[in-house]
């Protein structure tokens, strides 16, 4: 049972840049861990420190979200496309320190 | 109303619509000719008022192509002046509106292609004290900015006067457009609850847009305003189109209204506007670390006495080849915490990013992997260095 997940631009940083991936997984949780296992770098950015997802980042599969469709839990079929659509902002800087 | 399969009515009531001159009726005629349009879609279009918010990548090819199009009154928002590095996709300014205030250079342009638009100016920031009184005046707010907080407020204003906000944002080669609008379908926090903690995400102007991408996004936004103007179009409304430059494909997916949104759902929480620089955790609270800075000058002065600093350059590759930092060792942010090893905590680390920025979240990956040493961010970064130290580099 193989997946195509789809890595967003803003997340390439932590996949070496890589743009997707055929994952072995029949949940949506074990794509999106299998992710996060390959890329240790980029589980800070999908996860709250609690464990669950982040919300700036939904989870499609194919055309739907996940949310109304049982969350990471979400059944996984062959060839389906699991996509990654993180929110993106434009040009100006957010960051202050 | 409860998803993209319906269509629209026009949102301009017919009491509000005037006869069409001569002129305008030969200026128009390809509307006029396309039976979707015609002489009333054209006369919604001349009665409407629509406010874009930023006239940037995306607010450069709304503001024109409404203002073509025949849009009575066009509000533009954008407290920025033009600058060089703008000018590679926005293009409603020109080089020699560098300096101008934004606003200015724009209604410049929209009167130049189309005098009849009414184009009315806020020089200004849109914050929670002004977007309602500056929104309330409007038909529909087209979002062209390029910030979190900005968007939060936009979408909620929108929310709680019951208007659509056309939304389209830009990053890298990568595009996203839809129509949020409580009450027909999703907003914006149904979507999204929360914005990325800050910097988690780069920004276009650390991590680069393609030039045409805002002018292709902003222009699918453009289409979508004056579809909801004219009336009986499939709106963007619970879709969500995203758009890869690069590769050039367009996906669409499908948005629910979320019940439990704190705005549009069914039980509220937020009623009035709210703080968006602390709700996008851009206010600092206490118990986040703060590093210490170097500028430039001070890092020259001391490399000059012979004082040993690691340089760390957090910047990316593709960065790196359009200035070097002379001496540093490149280590990206997303590698910082797992190449710990490579510093010595005995000596004092320097961290470059492009300007003085980014660079503070290598910084904190490694103070959260235990590193002990001395950490200094270099102030504003390698355009500092090429400023104040080396003018010959270029800044970026």
């Amino acid at each position: 049972m193989a997946v195509t997940l789809l890595v967003p631009t803003a997340l390439r940083t932590f996949t070496d840049g890589k743009k997707e991936l055929e994952i072995a997984a029949t949940t949506v949780g074990e794509a999106v861990t299998a992710l996060a296992d390959t890329y240790p770098d980029i589980k800070k950015h999908l996860y709250e420190d609690s464990g669950e997802l982040r919300s700036f980042i939904n989870i499609f599969v194919g055309e739907t979200n996940i949310k109304s469709t049982g969350g990471l839990g979400t059944a996984v079929r062959d060839g389906d496309t699991v996509m990654l659509v993180p929110a993106i902002a434009g040009g100006a800087l957010t960051v202050n320190n | 109303m409860d998803g993209g399969d319906d269509y629209m009515n026009s949102i301009i009531t017919d009491d509000r619509l005037t006869e069409l001159s001569n002129d305008e009726i030969a200026r128009y005629s390809r509307h006029l000719l396309l039976p979707d349009i015609g002489v009333e879609g054209q006369k919604r279009l001349k009665a409407a008022k629509v406010l874009l918010v930023g006239t940037g990548g995306l607010g450069a090819p709304l503001a024109l192509y409404l203002a073509a199009a025949g849009v009575g009154t066009l509000g533009i928002v954008d407290f920025d002046v033009v600058e060089a590095s703008n000018l590679q996709r926005q293009i409603i300014h020109s080089t020699r509106d560098i300096d101008r205030p934004k606003v200015a250079s724009a209604r410049d342009k929209i009167k130049g292609l189309n005098p009849n638009v009414n184009v009315v100016v806020y020089d200004t920031t849109l914050t929670s004290a002004n977007a309602l009184d500056i929104i309330r005046d409007y038909d529909i707010v087209a979002d062209g900015t390029d910030n979190y907080q900005t968007r939060y407020l936009v979408n909620d204003a929108c929310v709680l006067l019951g208007k659509p906000n056309v939304y389209g944002s830009v990053f890298q080669f990568e595009g996203q457009a839809s129509v949020f609008y409580a009450g027909a379908g999703p907003c914006y926090r149904c979507l999204y609850p929360a914005p990325p903690p800050p910097g988690l995400v780069p920004s276009c102007s650390e991590g680069g847009v393609m030039g045409v991408l805002p002018g292709i996004v902003g222009t699918i936004q453009a289409a979508e305003v004056i579809k909801l103007i004219v009336g009986g179009a499939d709106s963007l409304i619970g879709r969500l189109l995203l758009f890869d430059a690069w590769g050039m494909k367009f996906r669409e997916l499908k948005l629910e209204h979320d019940s439990n949104c704190p705005i549009c759902g069914d039980n509220p929480t937020i009623h009035e506007l709210i703080d968006y620089e602390q709700f996008c955790g851009l206010k600092k609270t206490h118990e986040e670390k703060k590093f210490d800075t170097i500028t430039a000058l001070e890092l020259k002065a001391r490399l000059d006495a012979g004082e040993p600093i690691q340089l760390i350059d957090t910047r990316e590759p593709h960065e790196r080849a359009i200035v070097k930092f002379p001496n540093a060792v490149a280590i990206p942010i997303g590698q910082a915490a797992r190449r710990i090893d490579e510093l010595d905590p005995n000596i004092d680390a320097v961290f470059i990013c492009k300007i003085g920025q980014r660079s503070v979240f290598a910084m904190r990956a490694l103070d959260e992997a235990g590193y002990t040493g001395r950490m200094l961010n270099l102030q504003d970064g390698v355009n500092a260095w090429a400023r104040d130290v080396d003018k010959s580099l270029p800044t970026y």
